[in-house]
């Protein structure tokens, strides 16, 4: 299913699915649905945007309810709704485990996506933990906040891992997409030997190859 | 509403083939395959059938034959206009003028132009997706040596001043190509009357086959070819010609053009029924481009707080073609440059949606569209965060 070149946008069954009749939709007025935490990620001008708004089993440690909404493309859509539903089956997902999802387990569960839409579709992993942060923050547990830190690689150019991360989902997978996407290493051009290991490091991570 | 049955709208896309035109087409896929450039007589009937069909294409365009070039398509023959005049008048400029609404075909060549010393300017648009022949004049200098407006826009159908642009172009003694792939069904092609020099168009948005086109090349204008190695259209395009293409071309350009006058009535009427259904229908929506100067079967709208490729896909599955102008239906991570270059912002992009109507296009149609359409953006609006 999944295309190497990213140019067809065949969807999967499960991705339809979800598409078609997306679970857990935040329905009505947010201020009145009582959230424990709410997250956000992108924007309308990128061509995705989604909102999670979350309730939590303060006694279990785990996500009672997820709810949501998207402005995005049909995998966008999928994609959370998928997400909505892997964090609150079997009793819900201890709050832990569900900080650490990563798009490649959410991709899993829709029996993959074109190559392409994984970076600028699968946002919910990141609004998850948004939404998670923002309960953490309100109930008083700032300790266990994990912020999404971006560190700079190039400094010529100022390239950080996010956007090597990023070109690597987009499909570029040697050094020289890569350069050739974010600019990193055109200038000194020492940085070489660590964004090429960070690219095996994403494609091991995204892609289960090196 | 029978199953399966979908209804097409999207024309601006590609046509289906008239079936007069696959009639004429026919005896050069089956019995007549000769090679025009050979000397015997089955040869000879496909050299003869070539030639009518040159004829018949330059009495449209209201040109000699020899001033039309038959290429692949209508991506090919902008590429030839665009790289062909450039390199070959490399010595008395490197500067070429355009527009920032042409096809990829015209500005990916012009892009590569770039990267070859040539200097490209390309001109904005009005807000309503109308060059101003004024800022196309403003944009030459002495050393243009060509100047490419397209003739109507494949996106939001807009129908750009050539006329205008064309006169001050043979004043200056500049070559002056337009693409005229989406105007060909419904605008005069009479090559004189616009005054340009270089014009391109195509059979696959005209009722005729893929794979197909022209570049009408006025004389004396210096073009250089984009492939080498025979002797067929006057060596700039050589290769042995797509007969069975060519003929079709022709025929499916004749019967464009008879049919014109009326089609136009009857199409404006329904693209006017149908954007005027959409904006009583269905809150926070706006027609892209200008509702006048516009191609009587483009109907371009943004539908503010969602995304283009979800509509698709749920107008697919209640049975309908159209396009979008969102990224991702692009093939690429950007929204529709000719969106945005009417100064809207990327999230009214994303939401553009095009119907474009066809001869088969009905009243009924579009009655089933406006059923749909509607109940369609209520569902992604209901899951959308977003309220512009």
């Amino acid at each position: 299913m999944t295309n190497k070149d990213g140019e067809n946008w065949v969807y999967s069954e499960t991705v339809k699915q979800h598409f078609f009749e997306p679970q857990n939709i935040l329905k009505g007025d947010p201020e009145e649905y009582g959230a424990d935490g709410v997250g956000y990620v992108g924007s309308p001008a990128c061509g995705d945007m989604m909102k999670m708004w979350i309730k939590v089993d303060k006694l279990t440690d785990t996500i009672e309810e997820c709810k949501w909404q998207t402005f995005g493309c049909a995998s966008a859509i999928a994609s959370t709704s998928v997400l909505s539903v892997m964090a609150t089956e079997n009793g819900g997902m201890s709050l832990d485990r569900a900080m650490k999802i990563t798009p490649q387990e959410i991709c899993e569960r829709l029996s993959g996506l074109p190559d392409r839409k994984i970076h600028c579709s699968v946002l919910g992993d990141k609004a998850l933990r948004a939404a998670i942060n923002d309960y953490f923050k309100k109930s008083g547990q700032d300790e266990r906040i994990i912020k999404e830190k971006a560190k700079t690689i190039c400094r010529c150019l100022e390239v950080t891992d996010h956007e090597i991360e990023e070109a690597v989902l987009e499909g570029k997978q040697t050094w020289e997409k890569v350069q050739r996407e974010t600019k990193c290493g055109t200038a000194c051009g020492g940085c070489k030997g660590r964004i090429e290991n960070l690219i095996k490091q994403y494609k091991l991570q995204y892609f289960g190859e090196e | 509403m029978e199953k399966n049955k979908q209804i097409y709208l999207d024309h601006a896309a590609t046509t289906p083939m008239d079936p007069h035109v696959l009639e004429a087409m026919m005896p050069y896929l089956g019995p007549e395959f000769g090679n025009p450039s050979s000397i015997y007589a089955i040869a000879q009937r496909a050299k003869q059938s070539l030639d009518e069909a040159r004829s018949d294409v330059a009495e449209i365009l209201g040109c000699t034959p020899e001033e039309i070039i038959f290429t692949s398509g209508g991506t090919e023959s902008d590429n030839l206009a665009i790289l062909g005049v450039a390199r070959a008048n490399a010595s008395k400029g490197k500067h070429i003028v355009t527009t920032k609404i042409e096809h990829h075909a015209v500005l990916h060549p012009c892009e590569f132009l770039e990267k070859e010393g040539f200097e490209v300017t390309y001109v904005d648009v009005e807000k309503n997706g109308i060059v101003d022949p004024e800022k196309v004049k403003a944009a030459v200098r002495e050393d243009t040596i060509l100047v490419s407006v397209m003739y109507a826009n494949n996106e939001i159908g807009t129908i750009q001043p050539i006329g205008p642009i064309g006169r001050f172009c043979k004043k200056r003694n500049i070559p002056f190509h337009t693409d005229a792939c989406q105007a060909a069904g419904a605008l005069d092609m009479d090559v004189n009357r616009l005054k340009v020099s270089l014009l391109t168009l195509n059979g696959s948005k005209i009722y005729g086959p893929k794979g197909v086109g022209v570049l009408y090349v006025k004389k004396g204008i210096n073009i250089q070819p984009l492939i080498y190695g025979g002797e067929q259209e006057r060596r700039i395009r050589p290769g042995t010609e797509n007969v069975a293409g060519i003929v079709g071309l022709a025929a499916a350009l004749n019967f464009a053009q008879e049919r014109r006058e009326k089609e136009n009535t009857r199409l404006i009427r329904l693209r006017d029924y149908l954007i005027k259904g959409i904006e009583d229908r269905i809150p926070k929506v706006m027609l892209n481009g200008d509702p006048v100067e516009r191609l009587p079967n483009n109907v371009n709208m943004s539908i503010l707080d969602i995304e283009g490729e979800a509509l698709l896909l749920r107008l697919d599955m209640a049975g309908f073609a159209a396009s979008s102008g969102s990224a991702c239906t692009s093939g690429s991570l950007d929204p529709s440059h000719v969106i945005l270059a009417l100064g809207e912002p990327y999230e009214v992009a994303h939401g553009s949606l095009r119907f474009s109507l066809g001869k088969d296009t009905k009243k009924k149609d579009l009655d089933k569209l406006l059923e749909v359409l509607p109940k369609i953006v209520d569902d992604l609006r209901a899951i959308s965060p977003v309220r512009l």
